[in-house]
Protein backbone atom coordinates (compact mmCIF):
# COMPACT_ATOMS: atom_id res chain seq x y z
CA UNK A 1 0.00 0.00 0.00
CA UNK A 2 1.53 3.48 -1.08
CA UNK A 3 0.73 6.64 1.52
CA UNK A 4 0.06 9.61 -0.61
CA UNK A 5 -0.55 12.66 0.65
CA UNK A 6 -3.53 14.28 1.55
CA UNK A 7 -6.07 15.51 -0.15
CA UNK A 8 -5.58 12.79 -2.39
CA UNK A 9 -8.41 13.79 -5.79
CA UNK A 10 -8.91 12.24 -8.84
CA UNK A 11 -12.00 12.37 -11.53
CA UNK A 12 -13.06 9.69 -13.84
CA UNK A 13 -15.84 9.61 -17.11
CA UNK A 14 -17.65 6.90 -17.87
CA UNK A 15 -19.90 6.41 -20.89
CA UNK A 16 -24.06 6.86 -19.31
CA UNK A 17 -23.76 2.98 -19.62
CA UNK A 18 -25.30 0.29 -17.44
CA UNK A 19 -22.31 -1.71 -17.75
CA UNK A 20 -19.89 0.63 -16.37
CA UNK A 21 -21.85 0.46 -13.08
CA UNK A 22 -19.52 -2.34 -11.77
CA UNK A 23 -16.46 -0.27 -12.96
CA UNK A 24 -17.23 2.31 -10.82
CA UNK A 25 -18.06 -0.15 -8.06
CA UNK A 26 -14.16 -1.83 -8.45
CA UNK A 27 -12.53 1.79 -8.75
CA UNK A 28 -14.23 3.11 -5.52
CA UNK A 29 -13.62 0.32 -3.59
CA UNK A 30 -9.61 0.73 -4.91
CA UNK A 31 -9.38 4.13 -3.75
CA UNK A 32 -10.89 3.10 0.01
CA UNK A 33 -8.78 0.04 0.09
CA UNK A 34 -5.79 2.28 -0.87
CA UNK A 35 -5.88 4.64 1.97
CA UNK A 36 -5.49 2.86 5.41
CA UNK A 37 -6.86 5.70 6.92
CA UNK A 38 -10.30 4.35 5.40
CA UNK A 39 -12.56 1.91 7.75
CA UNK A 40 -12.84 -1.56 6.12
CA UNK A 41 -16.05 -1.70 7.22
CA UNK A 42 -17.18 1.08 5.58
CA UNK A 43 -16.06 0.04 2.34
CA UNK A 44 -18.73 -1.99 0.98
CA UNK A 45 -20.76 0.72 2.24
CA UNK A 46 -19.32 3.62 0.06
CA UNK A 47 -19.30 1.06 -3.17
CA UNK A 48 -23.17 0.41 -3.12
CA UNK A 49 -23.90 4.37 -2.03
CA UNK A 50 -22.05 5.56 -5.18
CA UNK A 51 -23.28 2.54 -7.24
CA UNK A 52 -26.79 3.70 -6.67
CA UNK A 53 -25.47 7.37 -7.82
CA UNK A 54 -23.97 6.39 -10.78
CA UNK A 55 -26.99 3.99 -11.78
CA UNK A 56 -29.54 7.00 -10.94
CA UNK A 57 -27.19 9.39 -13.43
CA UNK A 58 -26.61 7.35 -16.13
CA UNK A 59 -30.61 6.60 -16.13
CA UNK A 60 -30.49 10.11 -16.18
CA UNK A 61 -29.05 10.41 -19.44
CA UNK A 62 -30.56 8.06 -21.11
CA UNK A 63 -34.36 9.80 -20.17
CA UNK A 64 -33.75 12.77 -22.22
CA UNK A 65 -31.32 10.87 -24.56
CA UNK A 66 -27.65 11.98 -23.89
CA UNK A 67 -24.71 10.22 -25.05
CA UNK A 68 -22.17 11.88 -23.13
CA UNK A 69 -20.73 10.55 -19.97
CA UNK A 70 -21.44 10.79 -16.43
CA UNK A 71 -18.73 12.24 -14.06
CA UNK A 72 -17.21 11.56 -10.92
CA UNK A 73 -14.56 13.20 -8.45
CA UNK A 74 -13.05 11.33 -5.28
CA UNK A 75 -11.39 12.64 -3.01
CA UNK A 76 -9.59 10.76 -0.06
CA UNK A 77 -8.48 13.56 3.02
CA UNK A 78 -8.38 12.81 6.74
CA UNK A 79 -11.86 13.44 6.76
CA UNK A 80 -13.18 10.54 4.83
CA UNK A 81 -13.45 9.73 1.05
CA UNK A 82 -15.66 12.49 -1.07
CA UNK A 83 -17.45 11.27 -4.39
CA UNK A 84 -19.61 13.80 -6.14
CA UNK A 85 -21.43 11.47 -8.90
CA UNK A 86 -22.71 14.18 -11.79
CA UNK A 87 -25.11 13.65 -14.77
CA UNK A 88 -26.47 16.28 -17.63
CA UNK A 89 -30.05 14.79 -16.65
CA UNK A 90 -33.11 17.18 -16.91
CA UNK A 91 -32.91 17.29 -13.16
CA UNK A 92 -34.50 16.21 -10.24
CA UNK A 93 -36.46 18.04 -7.48
CA UNK A 94 -35.63 16.43 -4.44
CA UNK A 95 -39.51 17.15 -2.94
CA UNK A 96 -40.52 14.97 -5.79
CA UNK A 97 -38.37 12.28 -3.72
CA UNK A 98 -41.29 9.46 -2.88
CA UNK A 99 -42.12 8.21 0.59
CA UNK A 100 -41.89 4.59 1.00
CA UNK A 101 -44.78 2.88 2.88
CA UNK A 102 -44.27 1.17 6.02
CA UNK A 103 -42.64 -2.28 5.12
CA UNK A 104 -45.56 -4.04 6.73
CA UNK A 105 -48.35 -1.93 4.91
CA UNK A 106 -48.88 -4.10 1.75
CA UNK A 107 -48.87 -0.28 0.08
CA UNK A 108 -45.05 -0.94 0.44
CA UNK A 109 -44.94 -4.33 -2.49
CA UNK A 110 -46.41 -1.49 -4.94
CA UNK A 111 -42.53 0.42 -4.62
CA UNK A 112 -39.92 -1.86 -6.98
CA UNK A 113 -37.79 0.98 -7.85
CA UNK A 114 -36.90 4.64 -5.65
CA UNK A 115 -35.09 2.67 -3.22
CA UNK A 116 -31.80 4.25 -4.21
CA UNK A 117 -31.59 7.46 -2.48
CA UNK A 118 -32.62 6.24 0.77
CA UNK A 119 -29.99 3.55 0.53
CA UNK A 120 -27.57 6.51 -0.11
CA UNK A 121 -28.77 8.09 2.81
CA UNK A 122 -28.41 5.80 4.92
CA UNK A 123 -25.07 4.15 3.58
CA UNK A 124 -23.22 7.53 4.04
CA UNK A 125 -22.15 10.43 6.49
CA UNK A 126 -23.00 13.22 4.40
CA UNK A 127 -25.37 13.36 1.79
CA UNK A 128 -26.37 16.30 -0.45
CA UNK A 129 -28.35 16.30 -3.81
CA UNK A 130 -28.18 19.25 -5.86
CA UNK A 131 -30.61 19.52 -8.64
CA UNK A 132 -31.41 21.69 -11.60
CA UNK A 133 -32.75 21.43 -15.44
CA UNK A 134 -28.85 21.34 -16.29
CA UNK A 135 -28.26 18.25 -13.75
CA UNK A 136 -27.92 16.42 -10.63
CA UNK A 137 -25.05 16.63 -8.62
CA UNK A 138 -25.11 13.73 -5.48
CA UNK A 139 -22.27 14.33 -2.92
CA UNK A 140 -21.47 11.56 -0.59
CA UNK A 141 -19.30 11.38 2.08
CA UNK A 142 -18.14 8.32 4.28
CA UNK A 143 -16.11 9.49 7.46
CA UNK A 144 -12.37 8.23 8.10
CA UNK A 145 -11.81 6.11 12.01
CA UNK A 146 -9.96 9.55 12.83
CA UNK A 147 -13.27 11.66 11.72
CA UNK A 148 -15.08 9.30 13.71
CA UNK A 149 -13.62 9.18 16.48
CA UNK A 150 -13.51 12.97 16.84
CA UNK B 1 -28.72 -19.05 -12.64
CA UNK B 2 -30.56 -22.14 -12.24
CA UNK B 3 -34.02 -23.62 -11.01
CA UNK B 4 -34.65 -26.79 -9.51
CA UNK B 5 -37.74 -28.39 -7.23
CA UNK B 6 -37.70 -28.91 -3.90
CA UNK B 7 -40.48 -29.93 -1.35
CA UNK B 8 -42.95 -27.83 -2.89
CA UNK B 9 -41.31 -25.22 -3.73
CA UNK B 10 -39.10 -24.22 -6.82
CA UNK B 11 -36.02 -23.15 -5.92
CA UNK B 12 -33.87 -20.30 -8.07
CA UNK B 13 -30.21 -20.21 -7.41
CA UNK B 14 -28.83 -16.80 -8.01
CA UNK B 15 -25.51 -15.96 -8.50
CA UNK B 16 -23.28 -13.03 -8.90
CA UNK B 17 -24.40 -9.48 -8.93
CA UNK B 18 -27.92 -8.27 -8.46
CA UNK B 19 -27.31 -4.64 -9.80
CA UNK B 20 -28.67 -2.73 -13.25
CA UNK B 21 -26.94 -5.57 -15.04
CA UNK B 22 -28.14 -8.54 -13.48
CA UNK B 23 -31.13 -8.30 -11.79
CA UNK B 24 -33.28 -8.25 -14.77
CA UNK B 25 -32.13 -11.64 -15.55
CA UNK B 26 -33.48 -12.62 -12.03
CA UNK B 27 -37.07 -11.16 -13.17
CA UNK B 28 -37.44 -12.60 -16.37
CA UNK B 29 -36.36 -15.87 -14.83
CA UNK B 30 -39.11 -15.38 -11.53
CA UNK B 31 -41.78 -14.57 -14.47
CA UNK B 32 -40.60 -17.11 -16.09
CA UNK B 33 -41.12 -19.71 -13.06
CA UNK B 34 -44.61 -17.98 -12.46
CA UNK B 35 -45.51 -18.36 -16.07
CA UNK B 36 -44.95 -22.33 -15.25
CA UNK B 37 -47.30 -22.49 -12.57
CA UNK B 38 -44.85 -22.08 -9.91
CA UNK B 39 -45.99 -19.91 -7.01
CA UNK B 40 -43.85 -21.14 -4.67
CA UNK B 41 -39.90 -20.07 -4.86
CA UNK B 42 -37.31 -20.00 -2.85
CA UNK B 43 -34.48 -17.21 -3.98
CA UNK B 44 -31.51 -18.73 -3.02
CA UNK B 45 -29.20 -15.84 -2.95
CA UNK B 46 -26.15 -17.44 -1.53
CA UNK B 47 -23.96 -16.90 -4.29
CA UNK B 48 -24.68 -13.39 -4.75
CA UNK B 49 -21.42 -10.94 -3.23
CA UNK B 50 -23.54 -7.74 -4.53
CA UNK B 51 -27.31 -6.73 -4.08
CA UNK B 52 -28.71 -3.19 -5.06
CA UNK B 53 -31.74 -1.31 -5.31
CA UNK B 54 -32.57 -2.57 -8.59
CA UNK B 55 -31.90 -6.38 -7.03
CA UNK B 56 -33.90 -5.41 -4.32
CA UNK B 57 -36.26 -3.83 -6.22
CA UNK B 58 -36.84 -7.54 -8.32
CA UNK B 59 -37.23 -9.27 -5.10
CA UNK B 60 -40.22 -7.08 -3.98
CA UNK B 61 -41.73 -7.41 -7.44
CA UNK B 62 -41.62 -11.37 -7.11
CA UNK B 63 -43.28 -11.11 -3.52
CA UNK B 64 -45.93 -9.11 -5.01
CA UNK B 65 -46.55 -11.23 -7.53
CA UNK B 66 -46.67 -14.32 -5.84
CA UNK B 67 -48.88 -13.25 -3.43
CA UNK B 68 -51.40 -11.83 -5.81
CA UNK B 69 -51.63 -15.71 -6.69
CA UNK B 70 -51.76 -16.89 -2.78
CA UNK B 71 -48.26 -17.83 -3.39
CA UNK B 72 -45.17 -17.85 -1.35
CA UNK B 73 -41.80 -16.27 -1.47
CA UNK B 74 -38.45 -17.34 0.46
CA UNK B 75 -35.17 -16.08 0.45
CA UNK B 76 -31.68 -17.78 1.27
CA UNK B 77 -29.87 -14.56 2.15
CA UNK B 78 -26.33 -16.09 4.50
CA UNK B 79 -23.70 -13.09 3.21
CA UNK B 80 -23.89 -10.64 5.67
CA UNK B 81 -23.38 -7.70 2.81
CA UNK B 82 -26.77 -8.47 0.95
CA UNK B 83 -28.49 -9.28 4.40
CA UNK B 84 -27.41 -5.41 5.40
CA UNK B 85 -28.94 -4.24 2.08
CA UNK B 86 -32.45 -5.80 3.22
CA UNK B 87 -31.97 -4.89 6.23
CA UNK B 88 -31.59 -1.07 5.59
CA UNK B 89 -34.64 -1.28 2.89
CA UNK B 90 -36.25 -2.22 5.84
CA UNK B 91 -37.57 -5.44 3.83
CA UNK B 92 -36.24 -7.94 6.97
CA UNK B 93 -39.68 -6.68 8.54
CA UNK B 94 -42.06 -8.79 5.60
CA UNK B 95 -38.95 -11.41 4.24
CA UNK B 96 -37.71 -14.05 7.10
CA UNK B 97 -34.22 -13.78 6.16
CA UNK B 98 -32.87 -17.75 5.74
CA UNK B 99 -29.40 -18.58 6.42
CA UNK B 100 -29.77 -22.22 4.30
CA UNK B 101 -31.83 -23.69 1.76
CA UNK B 102 -32.82 -25.90 4.44
CA UNK B 103 -33.90 -23.99 6.67
CA UNK B 104 -35.73 -21.93 3.86
CA UNK B 105 -37.85 -25.21 2.84
CA UNK B 106 -38.65 -26.55 6.98
CA UNK B 107 -39.45 -22.80 7.07
CA UNK B 108 -37.55 -21.59 10.10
Amino acid sequence: MTERPLPMTFSVEIPARADYVSFVRVVVAAAALDWSGFPADRVEDLKLAVSEATTNAINAHHRVGRTDGIHLRCTASADGIEVTVSDRGSGFHPADRQTLPDPEDPARLMHESGLGLDLIEALTDEFELTSDREGTDVRMVVYSDQRRRS
Amino acid sequence: MHSHQAADFSVLTVAGELDVVGAPELRQQVLGRIAQGDHRLVLDLSGVDYIDSFGVGVVIGALKRVRLLDGELRLVVPERQVRRVFELCDLDRIFKLHETLEQALEGR
